[in-house]
């Protein structure tokens, strides 16, 4: 495995590159999109119901039907890794919306209360003590989320996009098992990295937890 | 390449391709495909509850074992699909002779069953965790034993997160069945693979369309059942009780 | 009849939940266990029906060891109602009740129709029965608890905190039908509470615990009050303890004075007491409150609005505390006495009261009091 990888190194690093990016900026944008729709879902509790609704239903069409249909709706060749972008950013924002209306949800509501009688005011009360105290659940989200799309993103290579995907296809179509096995190799250590990049970031954002200690 | 065509165009190439009476017959037509596919769905389904739902009963019941179980169960989604069903189907199929299907059915259903196991199993595991202790406490003061609590008790409270685990297996098994069509078996995936080799944009579009349908029909349908299968005690669908003002008279009289 | 037989619980870290603990809990009364956070008294009782293993002694239930038994079976003969009452949320309030006779093989009629009949016994509305416990408040889920632990009539009831969680009023009265209740049925009960005062005013008999889980005290409520063991009893059971004993000296007879008597929407014909106050009574010589003389015209009617709420009342065979308070509640400085049916029989003055209760404290010579 190793001498294949040296072999075609600099292919699969590039392919490496592109899986990790098309893996990471729909778990940025589906963040930015979810985090104003899951505050929405929250506030307005009319709004919950189909908000989450929606996104369970998008959820549920599965991937390769997505990466094939978006073409022809976003006017895209339909190798062109904008699809995927799109489509696991779809796929990000129903996760997350539910996730982050969820997390808000779960602040209590006596913090809340202190908050406002401190003096905080709609969008600082939201960036400065909702948000920070819903960072653990959101990010338990966004580590489901990014290593779903990992594995989702591997399945566009049967559309012709290049990344890690492609060596399952090459070693398919030559009855050859070591690029697959290293795909699959790569493809859960760029998972792991994800997650434990993940893990860290939101243990930096929340020191508070780490300062506990049993009675 | 492909035949980008505009947003309205996706519409009428699809309603065409779909209303064609050619593409709802014979070994390619619509019903075999669905039909097709939802057998291979619920064969997976089916395999991975009877070793997912007892599994986390158990580890729930027991609290043994969680953390390493659940921690495995977890690590499978992190594994690629296609990576997973062309690995097996290398391995398995040289092994197997003969004609029909068995040679493409088995790796995929292996791979299939593999992804529907983390979400039954974890969500049943969670759902028997968050049963009220107070209720399993005194359930056992009652005198009922382990797996009278279990059964009485325990599965009763757990089954709406058992639910939600199958409804989001199934809904996993479809979308993955879908992708299995790239290494040989049949179902709506056929539409898409045969018509990105064809070249044939509303075959695949239709296929997606159709696909996408189905998952949403399932699910709507696991949601229903889920609805009446569940108490209604544990769902809280009933009228609500009189306001708190109310409650306390009546309290007081009662 | 429950007897801890040198009972003790220890944990492989090293904590000693419950030590050497000898205890019998007599059968139809009520013995309370109670002490601060970390005492052992839900360990113990938990150990009754087994739901700890002690690591040593035994526990009898009446001629039986309890270790001989197979857990399940001995918890089917034994009541259990723990704090927040733990309903099965998935079953309606009925089939809550009904679960014991139901696992025990009752067929459905008779255990149906038994709880509906536990259900009016602890005081809840029979169209109760198809509700589900989220449907309920928490004082009616505690009685439905209650009645969940009767519903196979065990002759043993363990109660964990069975009224901490809900708010004074309800307590209150959950207590008092409690009492009410046991005054029917006489069951074996073994009561656990961190509440000095619940556990005086059910106990048949209070057994004290101190941390460590040792057995500080077991007395009646009058005599934990009066005599305390140690300082930590006596500081467990806390302040006003010689008033409040006095809640368990009852006398024979108070002596009496009469009462001139006002009816209410009679006229008025004047007063002969020096302080000016006089009391007003209705049709059943129940007493309504006090008024003042100089308030009314001679002749004219006595209605609500010249009465000023009197204070409480003391009931004749009653208690000293209750007589005693109600000389200090009146605005007249006489307490006003009652016969059971709660009609006035005279009044007595606080200082009668307290010569009533120095009179015991000398009989009792050696007694310290407060």
């Amino acid at each position: 495995m190793i001498s294949y990888f040296q072999q075609h190194q600099s292919q699969i690093l590039s392919w490496l590159g592109w899986h990790a990016r098309l893996s990471a900026l729909p778990l940025l944008f589906g963040l930015i999109l979810a985090l104003p729709l899951g505050w929405l879902a929250r506030r307005y509790r009319w709004a919950y119901p189909p908000l989450v609704g929606i996104a369970g239903l998008l959820y549920t069409i599965p991937s390769l039907a997505l990466f094939i249909v978006l073409p022809g709706i976003l006017k895209t060749k339909i190798l062109d890794p904008t699809n995927v972008v799109v489509a696991l950013t779809i796929y990000t924002v129903a996760l997350l919306v539910r996730v982050v209306a969820d997390g808000l949800a779960a602040v209590p509501e006596d913090v809340l209360q202190a908050a406002t009688a401190m003096g905080y005011r709609g969008f600082g009360r939201l960036v400065r003590v909702e948000l920070p105290i819903a960072v653990p659940v959101i990010g338990a989200g966004l580590r489901v989320a990014a290593v779903s799309n990992v594995s989702l993103v591997s399945v566009s290579a049967l559309i012709g996009v290049p990344e890690l995907g492609q060596l399952f296809t090459n070693g398919f179509q030559l009855a050859y098992q070591t690029p697959i096995l290293l795909g699959i190799v790569l493809s859960v250590l760029l998972a792991l990295a994800f997650d434990t990049a993940i893990q860290l970031f939101t243990r930096a954002l929340t020191p508070w937890r780490r300062a506990v200690r049993p009675a | 390449m492909a035949k980008g065509g505009a947003a309205g165009m996706i519409v009428t190439d699809v309603a065409n391709w779909l209303s064609d009476p050619a593409n709802w017959t014979g070994q390619n037509g619509v019903p075999t495909r669905l039909l097709q596919h939802l057998q291979y769905s619920l064969v997976a389904l089916v395999i991975a509850a009877v070793i997912a739902i007892p599994l986390g009963l158990l580890i729930g019941h027991t609290r043994r074992g969680t953390f390493a179980v659940v921690a495995i169960a977890n690590s499978f989604r992190a594994l690629p699909t296609v990576g997973l069903l062309t690995f097996f189907y290398i391995l398995i199929s040289p092994h197997i002779h003969g004609t029909g299907n068995a040679s493409y059915f088995i790796p995929s259903e292996i791979v299939l069953i593999l992804l529907a196991i983390p979400s039954m199993l974890s969500n049943t595991y969670a759902g028997i965790e968050n049963v009220d202790p107070g209720v399993k406490d005194a359930a056992a003061g009652m005198g009922m034993r382990g797996s009278q609590v279990l059964w009485r008790v325990e599965l009763p409270n757990a089954l709406p997160l058992i639910f939600s685990g199958v409804r989001s297996s199934f809904l996993q098994v479809i979308a993955t069945a879908t992708v299995t069509a790239y290494v040989g078996l049949g179902g709506l995936g056929r539409y898409l693979i045969d018509g990105l080799a064809q070249q044939d944009y509303p075959q695949m579009a239709s296929g997606a369309v159709l696909v996408a349908v189905l998952a949403l029909l399932v699910d709507l349908l696991l949601a229903l059942v889920q609805r009446y299968a569940v108490s209604r005690g544990v769902t809280g669908r009933y009228r609500r009780p009189a306001a708190p003002v109310e409650r306390i008279t009546a309290e007081a009289a009662a | 009849m429950i007897r801890f037989d040198s009972v003790s619980k220890r944990y492989p870290d090293g904590t000693t939940a419950v030590d050497t603990l000898d205890l019998t809990a007599p059968a139809g009364q009520i013995t309370v266990l109670v002490g601060p956070s970390g005492c052992g008294k839900t360990t113990s009782l938990r150990m009754v029906n087994r739901m700890i293993a002690p690591t040593e002694g035994r526990i009898w239930l009446d001629e039986k060891d309890t270790g001989t038994l197979k857990p399940h079976e001995l918890r089917r003969q034994m009541g259990y109602v723990i704090q927040h009452a733990g309903l099965f949320p998935h079953r309606t309030i009925v089939d809550n009740v009904a679960t014991v006779p139901y696992l025990l093989g009752w067929d459905r009629k008779r255990a149906r129709s038994r709880a509906l009949e536990l259900l009016e016994r602890v005081g809840l509305p029979v169209h109760f029965a198809k509700r589900y416990p989220a449907q309920l408040s928490g004082g009616q889920q505690q009685r439905v608890g209650v009645a969940r632990a009767l519903a196979a009539d065990p002759p043993v009831m363990l109660m964990d905190e069975p009224f901490s969680a809900v708010d004074p009023v309800v307590r209150a009265q959950l207590q008092e039908e409690f009492l009410r209740l046991q005054e029917e049925l006489g069951k074996t009960i073994v009561f656990v509470t961190h509440d000095i005062d619940e556990a005086i005013k059910l106990g048949d008999q209070v057994a004290v615990m101190r941390a460590g889980g040792k057995l500080a005290q077991l007395a009646a409520p009058g005599e934990l009050l009066s005599e305390p063991a140690d300082a930590f009893v006596a500081g467990f059971v806390g302040r006003d303890r010689g008033y409040r004993a006095l809640g368990f000296s009852t006398v024979e007879k108070l002596p009496t004075h009469e009462e001139q008597a006002v009816q209410l929407g009679s006229a008025f014909g004047g007063t002969d007491s020096p302080d000016g106050w006089q009391l007003v009574v209705d049709t059943d010589r129940a007493p309504q409150g006090w008024l003042r003389a100089a308030e009314l015209a001679p002749g004219s009617t006595v209605t609500e609005q010249h009465v000023h709420r009197g204070g409480t009342l003391a009931e004749q065979g009653g208690n000293l505390r209750a007589a005693l308070d109600a000389c200090l509640s009146s605005p007249t400085g006489r307490g006003v006495v009652v016969d059971q049916d709660g009609a006035l029989l005279g009044t007595v003055t606080a200082a009668e009261v307290l010569a009533l209760i120095e009179g015991r404290a000398d009989q009792s010579s050696g007694t310290v009091r407060g």
